[in-house]
């Protein structure tokens, strides 16, 4: 997909930002903060892994030793000496062998409980954001921000972080040993390998964008196959399986070109480390021979030395390999933070909001007005007050504002401008906890989780029994359908629930938000999908129980609005009109010609 | 299962070998890459041998050097360097390309796997699953054609090394063979023990993300119920799962790890000592042992590779078998070599065609439902528009389902124009028939790429279609107009919108035969009635741009609205899979009393409630009289 077409009709207030301007120190900062157990214990595990290092250095130095004091000893080679260094150097073997194993065990167990804590916040977080914002993200690419961008992040955090500080150890300790032989040489090495440091962080900048690059493009793929999956029938009804294959390919083309640059430019950062180790290698072969003609050093001793360079250069090596590494667990770790980071516009007041008694509920909505990011109003003016246990019909064209509406008065979204209050308080003052069991949508779009029935209806409640579950669908008049299901309550309603038929599937959603037993009901086109007989059963089912609640009725059969106790018209994001079904009927207004065409229906045209 | 020595190695070599038939060049590039890169490494532990001996050692002894031997001796070792680095380049670059490159063709083939296979496999298959598939196993699967072309080239380097130490001293060199055993059995003993583990943990990944795809899919339910905290529960407890795999995992490597790096080390020191004794004794010289034992040293770092590899093998076998699970899936659709007709109007028939649901159980068996569809019997005539009604689940967008060929019947058989839809070549059903389904679904795409799916179609046509699905005035009234993008699933478009889009999508086409499946169910009455009026035209006039226009349509719709009813030439109505009778609306309604209770409930309701209210208002006349 071209960079132009990618782009969403939301502007970037509400968009979960890549948080790019964070930088390599600020996300690395934000990420362990993010993941304390990451740090904890880290003093032990750096004393170990120390250790561990020195065991390993042990072995290196053990053989330059045995073969300068040892084997071309001037008095011929020394057997009892090589012993006992070989000895030492098994011990130091041993030594790291024990200390690597805490090291990784205590490493393995912190990183894993830090990723699974970011997977977890960031999953959470992405509940919080706000319906608008989680909107502007493919689900595919959200779920690559909990999952393959946590981990790219385990390589580097599991063996990179601690190798890049035993690194270091190990290149102060190689400093110090090649001072000790030669301060000329160990000057001489240093030098070559400055021009080095500055190329590494040219580098570290190239790859990063590169890795961010990426993991990008990861989510563009997973929101591409995530399509040709959940759109599965609508892609076979049209035959169109080609030109989705087209698009996925694109995405999986773009992943796989923005892969292999980044691994080209990963591998020219870490092969300048190897050219220079290399080159080093020589320079000091030469100079050290001039030096030791000079009588400054002697064989034994520059021997020594390009053992020591060896000590120096591998930990560089490693190094620039683990930077590399790091850039790609940034730029995965910067999406993760991108998304905890995303201000959740719509919040929970938690501790500082009120909790309101439950009970009859009233509504009012005060001078709102609203605007999706970057569009027209769609909703103007609306004063609307609803007393407590009224039945409420909301009627009105398609695209008049009637979700609209309902996602305000359910708090999914806030208003533009006014406000909207239960029981006198603003909703934005109101507890989650408390909004969302006095009010509970039924959207037009439900959705079942792959579960039981069981388990979908008590979703909203999930103390409710078999035996509540079986009394909410025999209230409802449910209890034959559920009676002809083989496997009753226990039956699997499949992914998203499409092992039930769309009416059936309303019904569970309508279920669900019934048992949850609100102080207040939307239902929005709750029942479009089903059948007559079966709606009107359910309706009058709802309107005999829902005596003590106030239940809003979005629908365009206009059977809920003939039984209301009031009918809202909605037009154009208006409030046109408002009042009983029969004062209506008759007044020539928008109510009065969409009745006329539901009676024309209903009679046959 | 067979019960082999090592069944991950074997079957990981086999996964391997697929991938190097399916990637020969750049593979064999990264392996010669990598084979300059073993040669040279060793060469590097010669050639400073030999300098030493040449250069340096006479040097110091005669209190001399020459700007030559200098020369000499810094190019010398530059030049192995450089040589060696570029194999280096040469090996990652292109082991970094067969990876991707073999990621990529997978990616692919499983998703092109995906839009083969039938709907019934995608309804036992969480899509959450099918993205994992998608991209984390078939990652996990090709991994190991990182660090593969390494460790071929350490093979090679050992085999030069082995060569150069036995040459040397058989002695020494067999102490370091010795080695290598070692090597290759701690390396089992920890692919052993990984197996299991990883596969654990690959399982887990995908639950992963099986969980935060449906939650995420579900937010708006989440979040109106207010049950953010319960989904992070559930998604806490898988995590903690795959927590706890992956730190098993961390054990077992952390346990083998130091052991694996442990051994050469163990190889050198023995060296050194038995060479020391060797020197000694006057059998060798103290630069030949020098040089076994830089050798060994050089060798320690690079022989790990080969660990590598072996470590990767169980992921790389549990990731190909959950692709190849995809790959083999059966039930991929058969299709015929006959053509549909493409002159007019399409004429619908069923024969006994009866239809099953597959449901799969905890235990992974897959079974029937009862049918959904029962030996249904139909005859849509061509041109003709025909109402399929019922109560909710009695099969309608089943019988829809079939007849468009988006499942097969398990029993009898679905005609189109007389053909056998199973006959029909690929792509041949959709050509000529349209389904506008009950669930809208929409690309995140613009109005255009939706309404039209990439065919070429001029704005004229777009416009037209929309204007009979009563889209053009909204459609208009948008930012850009048709080049607008709706969003994923359509989310900024109302529901109603949304469902005139996919409408349009089907008028677009001018289908010979149109389903449409409770497709009005979001829009409003009055639209509705213009709809159906434009739908009506469709068929007769002459309105499309195209000079083969088809001069007709033959329309079957699922609806409950009598109006939609009223326009059917024939309702047909089923009840329980069934199709209980057929026949003209006004017939129909006078003999089948299901079918009447079914279409009067709103007039039934609306009477009763008038009553109800006549009767009140009595009261409350009489009362008010008393
Ligand atoms: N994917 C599926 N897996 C298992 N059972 C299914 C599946 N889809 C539908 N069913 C079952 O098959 C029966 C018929 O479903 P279908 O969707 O055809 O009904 P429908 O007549 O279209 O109903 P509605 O009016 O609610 O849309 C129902 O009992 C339903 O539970
Ligand atoms: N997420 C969104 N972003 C931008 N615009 C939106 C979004 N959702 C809805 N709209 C626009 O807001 C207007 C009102 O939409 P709304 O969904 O409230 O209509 P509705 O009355 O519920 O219609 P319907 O009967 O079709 O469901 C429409 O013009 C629609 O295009
Ligand atoms: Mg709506
Ligand atoms: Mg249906």
């Amino acid at each position: 997909m071209s960079p132009a077409t990618r782009s969403r009709p939301v502007p970037d207030a509400t968009l979960i930002e890549s948080s790019q301007q964070l930088s390599t120190w600020a996300t690395l900062r934000r990420g362990l903060e993010l993941s304390p157990e990451l740090r904890k214990g880290i003093g032990v595990t750096v004393m170990l892994a120390l250790i561990s290092t020195l065991g390993r250095v042990v072995v290196p130095f053990v053989v330059q030793q045995t073969t300068d004091r040892g084997i071309m000893a001037a008095s011929g080679p020394d057997i009892g000496l090589v012993l006992r260094l070989v000895l030492l150097a098994g011990c130091g073997v041993v030594l790291t062998a024990v200390t690597s194993y805490f090291v990784n065990v205590r490493l393995f167990r912190a990183s894993e409980s830090g990723l699974a804590t970011l997977r977890i916040k960031a999953f959470r977080h992405i509940h919080d954001l706000s319906m608008l914002t989680q909107n502007t993200e493919r689900r595919g690419s959200l779920v690559s921000r909990v999952t393959s961008d946590v981990d790219t992040i385990s390589m580097f955090v599991q063996f990179g972080g601690l190798m890049l500080i035993v690194s270091l150890g190990q290149l102060t300790l190689a400093t110090v040993l090649m001072v000790i032989y030669s301060p000329l040489l160990a000057a001489v090495v240093w030098l070559c390998f400055v021009p080095l440091f500055f190329l590494i962080r040219r580098f570290q900048g190239i790859v990063g964008r590169a890795f961010t690059q990426v993991r990008e493009r990861v989510g563009e793929l997973l929101g591409a196959v995530s399509e040709s999956v959940v759109g599965a029938a609508t892609i076979r009804a049209y035959g169109v399986e080609d030109r989705t294959a087209t698009r996925i390919d694109t995405a999986i083309e773009n992943h796989r070109r923005a892969s292999v640059s980044a691994q080209i430019k990963a591998v020219a950062a870490f092969t300048s480390g190897q050219l220079v180790s290399g080159l080093t290698t020589a320079v000091i072969v030469v100079i050290g021979t001039v030096l030791a003609v000079h009588g400054q050093m002697t064989l034994g001793e520059l021997l020594a030395f390009l053992f020591l360079v060896q000590l120096f250069t591998q930990p560089v090596q490693t190094a620039t390999e683990i930077l590399n590494e790091m850039q790609n667990a940034v730029a995965g770790w910067r999406r993760v933070i991108a998304v905890i980071d995303t201000p959740a516009d719509v919040a929970d007041p938690a501790d500082q909001g009120q909790s309101l008694p439950r009970g009859p509920i009233t509504v009012v909505f005060e001078g709102v007005g609203f605007a999706y990011p970057g569009g027209d109003p769609v909703l103007h003016e609306i004063d609307l007050r609803i007393a407590p246990r009224s039945r409420i019909a909301i009627v009105g064209a398609t695209g008049s504002g009637k979700t609209t509406l309902a996602k305000l008065l359910t708090r999914l979204m806030d208003p533009t401008v006014g406000s909207v209050q239960i029981d006198g308080v603003d909703l934005r003052a109101v507890r989650f906890s408390s909004l969302r069991s006095r009010v509970v949508l039924v959207p037009q779009e439900g959705f079942l989780f792959d579960t039981t029935l069981l388990d979908n209806i008590r979703f909203g409640k999930p103390v409710a029994t078999d035996d509540d579950v079986r009394l909410a669908l025999t209230e409802l008049g449910l209890d034959d359908w559920l009676a002809g299901l083989p496997q009753g309550l226990r039956t699997d309603v499949g992914q998203r629930g499409e092992s039930l038929s769309a009416g059936e599937r309303q019904l569970v959603a309508l279920a669900r938000a019934y048992l949850a037993d609100p102080d207040l009901l939307v239902l929005d086109e709750a029942t479009s999908a089903v059948d007559p007989a079966t709606e009107v059963r359910v309706q009058r089912a709802l309107d005999s129980l829902s005596r003590g609640r106030t239940s809003i009725t979005i629908a365009h059969r206009l059977s809920t609005a003939e039984a209301a106790d009031e009918v809202i018209v909605v037009d154009k994001g208006r409030i046109v009109e408002r009042g009983p079904h029969r004062d209506l009927e008759g007044a020539g207004g928008v109510y009065a010609a969409l009745h006329a065409s539901w009676v024309a229906q209903q009679q046959g045209a | 299962m067979a019960s082999a020595p090592s069944p991950t190695l074997r079957r990981g070599l086999r996964v391997v070998g697929h991938g190097i038939r399916e990637q020969p060049r750049w593979f064999a590039l990264a392996v010669l890459g990598s084979s300059v890169y073993g040669v040279m490494t060793v060469a590097t532990a010669t050639v400073i041998g030999k300098v030493v001996r040449e250069v340096v050692g006479p040097a110091i002894t005669a209190r001399h050097v020459s700007a030559d031997q200098l020369w000499y001796a810094g190019l010398l070792l530059s030049a192995v360097t450089l040589v060696n680095i570029a194999g280096i380049v040469v090996r990652r670059i292109a082991a970094g390309i067969t990876f991707n490159n073999l990621a990529a063709l997978y990616r692919r083939r499983v998703t092109r796997q995906y839009l083969r296979l039938p709907l019934s496999w995608h309804h036992r298959h969480p899509s959450g699953q099918l993205l994992s598939n998608a991209n984390a196993d078939v990652e996990a699967t090709w991994q190991v054609f990182q660090p593969l072309p390494m460790a071929l080239g350490v093979i090679v380097m050992l085999t030069v090394a082995t060569v150069q130490m036995f040459l040397v001293d058989p002695v020494l060199a067999a102490i370091g063979l010795l080695v290598f055993p070692m090597l290759f059995v701690a390396n089992l003993a920890f692919q052993r023990r990984m197996s299991p583990l990883v596969t654990t943990s690959q399982q887990l990944r995908a639950e992963v993300s099986e969980v935060a795809h449906e939650s995420f899919e579900a937010a708006l339910i989440v979040k109106s119920m207010g049950r953010e905290d319960h989904e992070g529960a559930r998604f806490t407890h898988v995590t903690d799962r795959l927590k706890n795999a992956n730190i098993e995992v961390g054990r077992t490597r952390g346990l083998f790890d130091p052991a694996i790096e442990g051994i050469p080390t163990l190889g050198t020191l023995a060296v050194l000592a038995v060479g020391t004794a060797r020197v000694a004794s006057g059998q060798l010289t103290a630069a030949e042992v020098v040089q076994i034992a830089y050798l060994f040293s050089l060798l320690s770092f690079p022989v790990r590779a080969l660990g590598w590899v072996l470590a990767e093998l169980p992921r790389t076998v549990v990731g190909w078998g959950r692709v190849d699970a995809v790959l083999q899936a059966k039930g991929v659709m058969q299709y015929g070599d006959r053509a549909l007709v493409h002159d007019g109007a399409s004429r619908v028939q069923a024969d006994q065609a009866s239809y099953s649901y597959d449901v799969s159980r905890e235990d992974g068996t897959v079974t029937k439902t009862s049918p959904a569809v029962r030996s249904v019997n139909l005859d849509v005539l061509a041109g003709g528009t025909t109402a399929l009604v019922g109560p909710t689940g009695s099969g309608k967008s089943t019988l829809a389902s079939l007849v468009l060929r988006l499942i097969d019947p398990d029993s009898g058989l679905v005609r189109l124009d007389g053909v056998n839809l199973r006959d029909v070549v690929q792509g041949g059903v959709p050509e000529v028939g349209s389904l506008v389904a009950q669930q809208t679904f929409l690309f995140d795409d613009t109005v255009r790429g939706n309404v039209t799916l990439g065919a070429p179609a001029s704005d004229d046509e777009v416009w037209h279609a929309l204007r009979i699905s009563q889209a053009d005035g909204f459609v208009a009234a948008l930012p850009q107009g048709l080049d607008t993008r709706v969003g994923e699933r359509g989310a900024s478009l109302s529901g109603g919108q949304r469902q005139r889009i996919a409408l349009a999508r089907a008028v677009i086409r001018n289908p010979q035969l149109l389903v449409l499946d409770d497709a009005t169910s979001a829009v409003d009455p009055s639209v509705e009635q213009a709809i159906l009026a434009g739908l009506r035209e469709l068929g007769s006039s002459e309105v499309g741009n195209s000079a083969d226009h088809s001069p007709g349509t033959t329309v079957l719709v699922v609806a409950y609205r009598m109006a939609t009813i009223a326009l059917a030439d024939d309702v047909v109505y089923m009840e329980n899979g069934r199709v209980v009778d057929h026949a003209p609306h006004q017939q129909l309604l006078e003999r089948c009393t299901g079918y009447a209770r079914l279409v009067t409930a709103y007039a039934r309701e609306a009477a009763e409630r008038a009553a109800v209210l006549a009767d009140e208002d009595h009261l409350d006349a009489t009362g008010a009289g008393a």
